[in-house]
């Protein structure tokens, strides 16, 4: 770790002179910033999101070239792209996958925040930023999937847009103005396309405020102590740039194998029939990323006092990300990582069963069984956030932690056995 | 030195009302001031972004396409057909006798939204009500004769298990009201118009 940035070559000292380009690059995913050295493969999924949503934007910009958004001919359009358009097919399929595979690795890189709590302070500005890019990914996948004017994107939009119905008096005036309309029809695909088009933008916005805050204090780390030196560092370029690409690398490979062998296995058959205002579906289901809300808001069947079963479905379901904005504050524990929180690490993977039960009730149709087998999981997902956490935090005996990331990861022993089976893999 | 800070401070006063030289007049002047060019600001702001957000309302073609006339001519007893007003579908159904009978015979005090069959009909035989299911927007099955009409007859709406009488109204399931009647008119005996 050198001082600042150095070069020899002239042009690129001109340019640093007047815009330090060069050294803010340095520091941002350069020799300059240092980087906790016992980081694991968990923390590839923020370079992973990062790369989805460029190949995202990279293909959308050309599908958009090819694209019309009207209600006429979205379906046709796309048809054509599939068939007539130079690798169309290609394209809309990268796309497609693209937006599935953006999902896994976010949801991948949300769990392992919760795991290691990388919530807690002073990274919860950092937190609550990833949430907001996590509402503003569901908000532009939800509207990129109306664009094909399938079945389902007719009805799944006009389920979601109908949503907003259940806001007390001024519901249905709202509703009216997503919609442009008493239906949703050509003004509301014109504008989601609009929408959907901007939104990566606003996506990529909140991005720069995420990567800001990360860097004020640095990534946490699997023990979930802070760096205490230069000992307890390496740089991050070339260590994770050169890690960072492997993940790429290994991601490419999954999602090659989606786009070339199964490029419709997370989609739904019934999207490849044009959208019909007049029937629906037998079975509306959203994407699969979308899965466990449904099912939470599917879960609410019953009137509580003046509230009707719509609108607490909705409250809950959008309750479910919104309750992440407090995390935390609801984990109080002063031990991040879960590796020296025994109850906790078993509870998260519990957490994610239930995350998964819900998705899979979500898939299915809203009737029992799966309506009681959603109700329990509706209820276990929030006595997770709202009991667990803030009972684990005060009941739970944490682990001891060690003195410092370069003593668990190169001396061995002490106090973290688990941490350092493999000295020096990391450094 | 006393002297001097104090003609600095007089100076310093003239921008800064909170100098006790200028005492409480001068402070709630300033203070008024902030709040007038703060609210026309505010103002300002709502007046110059509303017509961006209404433009997002339906627009003049839209709301005047609102209206649909149907021929009721060739609708036999029991018969069900479905026309599009305003982008929905509007189920009309020519109700026989004993549809009407449970229509009318049904005890407000069961109903989650009590209405009577009188009140949703201008003409008994003749059910016409929008085919959008009042939970999220589905359109519910029981238009044609091999569809399930859920558990009272009506109609069922497959998305999330809403059951609807033979009047249309909402008896289970998660939907919160009836299905909605659409303003129409007999202009003659078989002919309406819808909106």
């Amino acid at each position: 770790m050198s001082g600042g940035f150095q070069t020899n070559n002239p042009v690129l000292k001109w340019i640093e002179y007047r815009l330090p380009v060069f050294s803010f690059v340095d520091h941002a995913v350069g020799s300059q910033y240092p980087t906790p050295k016992n980081l694991s493969y968990w923390w590839n999924f923020g370079s992973l999101a990062g790369l989805a949503l460029v190949i995202l934007m990279a293909t959308g910009i050309v599908l958009a070239m090819q694209y019309t958004a009207h209600v006429d001919y979205a379906f046709d359009s796309v048809e054509r792209i599939m068939r007539d358009v130079n690798y169309g097919w290609l394209i809309r399929y990268i796309h497609m996958n693209g937006g599935s595979f953006f999902f896994i690795v976010v949801y991948i890189h949300v769990l392992r925040g919760m795991y290691y709590g990388s919530y807690k302070a002073p990274r919860e500005l950092l937190w609550m930023l990833g949430v907001v890019i996590l509402l503003l990914m569901m908000a532009t996948a939800f509207m990129g999937y109306v664009l094909p004017w399938g079945q389902m994107s007719f009805w799944g939009a006009k389920v979601i847009t109908n949503l907003f119905s259940a806001i007390p008096l001024v519901g249905e005036d709202i509703v009216i103005w997503l919609w442009g309309g008493f239906s949703v029809d050509n003004p509301t695909l014109n504008r989601f396309y609009a929408l959907h088009y901007l939104m990566p933008f606003v996506l990529v916005g909140a991005i720069v405020f995420h990567i800001w805050a990360l860097h004020q204090f640095g990534s946490s780390n699997p023990l979930g102590i802070e760096t205490k030196g230069p000992q307890d560092t390496i740089p991050f370029h070339p260590y994770y740039t050169v890690k960072d690409l492997y993940g790429m690398g290994v991601f490419l490979i999954f999602f090659a194998a989606a786009v070339f062998f199964m490029p419709n296995a997370m989609g739904e058959a019934i999207n490849y029939v044009e959208a019909n205002p007049l029937v629906t579906p037998a079975h509306i289901v959203p994407e699969w990323y979308f899965l466990p809300y449904y099912a939470i808001l599917r879960s609410v069947t019953f009137d509580i006092w003046f509230l009707s079963a719509k609108l607490i479905g909705v409250i809950l379901m959008f309750g479910s990300i919104l309750i992440l904005f407090i995390l935390p504050w609801l984990d109080r524990s002063p031990v991040r990582s879960s590796k020296f929180r025994p109850i906790h690490k078993q509870l998260f993977w519990v957490f994610v069963a239930d995350c998964i039960l819900l998705g899979w009730v979500g898939a299915n149709p809203a009737e029992p069984p799966y309506l009681y087998i959603g109700q329990a999981g509706t209820v276990y997902y929030f006595a997770h956030f709202l009991i667990i956490l803030p009972l684990l935090s005060v009941m739970e005996r944490p682990r001891p932690l060690p003195n410092s990331i370069s003593e668990s990861v190169l001396k061995g022993g002490g106090t973290a056995m688990g941490a350092t089976a493999k000295p020096m893999e990391k450094a | 030195m006393a002297a001097i800070g104090r003609t600095l401070g007089e100076l310093k006063g003239m921008t800064d009302t909170a100098r006790p030289a200028h005492g409480a007049e001068g402070e709630t002047r300033r203070d008024f001031l902030y709040l007038l060019a703060g609210g026309m600001g505010a103002v300002g702001t709502v007046a110059a972004v509303w017509p961006l957000v209404d433009s997002m309302n339906p627009a003049a073609d839209v709301l005047a396409l609102a209206s649909t006339e149907v021929d009721l001519s060739p609708v036999e007893d029991g018969m069900s057909i479905t026309v599009t007003w305003r982008g929905n579908p509007v189920f009309i159904r020519k109700r026989t006798g004993p549809e009407i009978e449970e229509a009318q015979a049904v005890n407000l005090a069961d109903l989650p939204d009590p209405e009577t069959d009188a009140a949703r009909v201008q003409k008994p035989e003749w059910l016409i009500m929008l085919g959008v299911c009042t939970h999220l927007g589905c359109v519910p099955k029981g238009q044609k004769p091999g569809d399930p009409k859920g558990e009272f007859g009506g109609w069922f709406c497959p998305c999330h298990g809403s059951h609807y009488d033979t009047s249309g109204r909402i008896r289970k399931g998660p939907a919160p009201t009836n299905l909605e009647i659409p303003p129409y008119e007999f202009i003659e005996d078989t002919m309406i118009r819808i909106g």
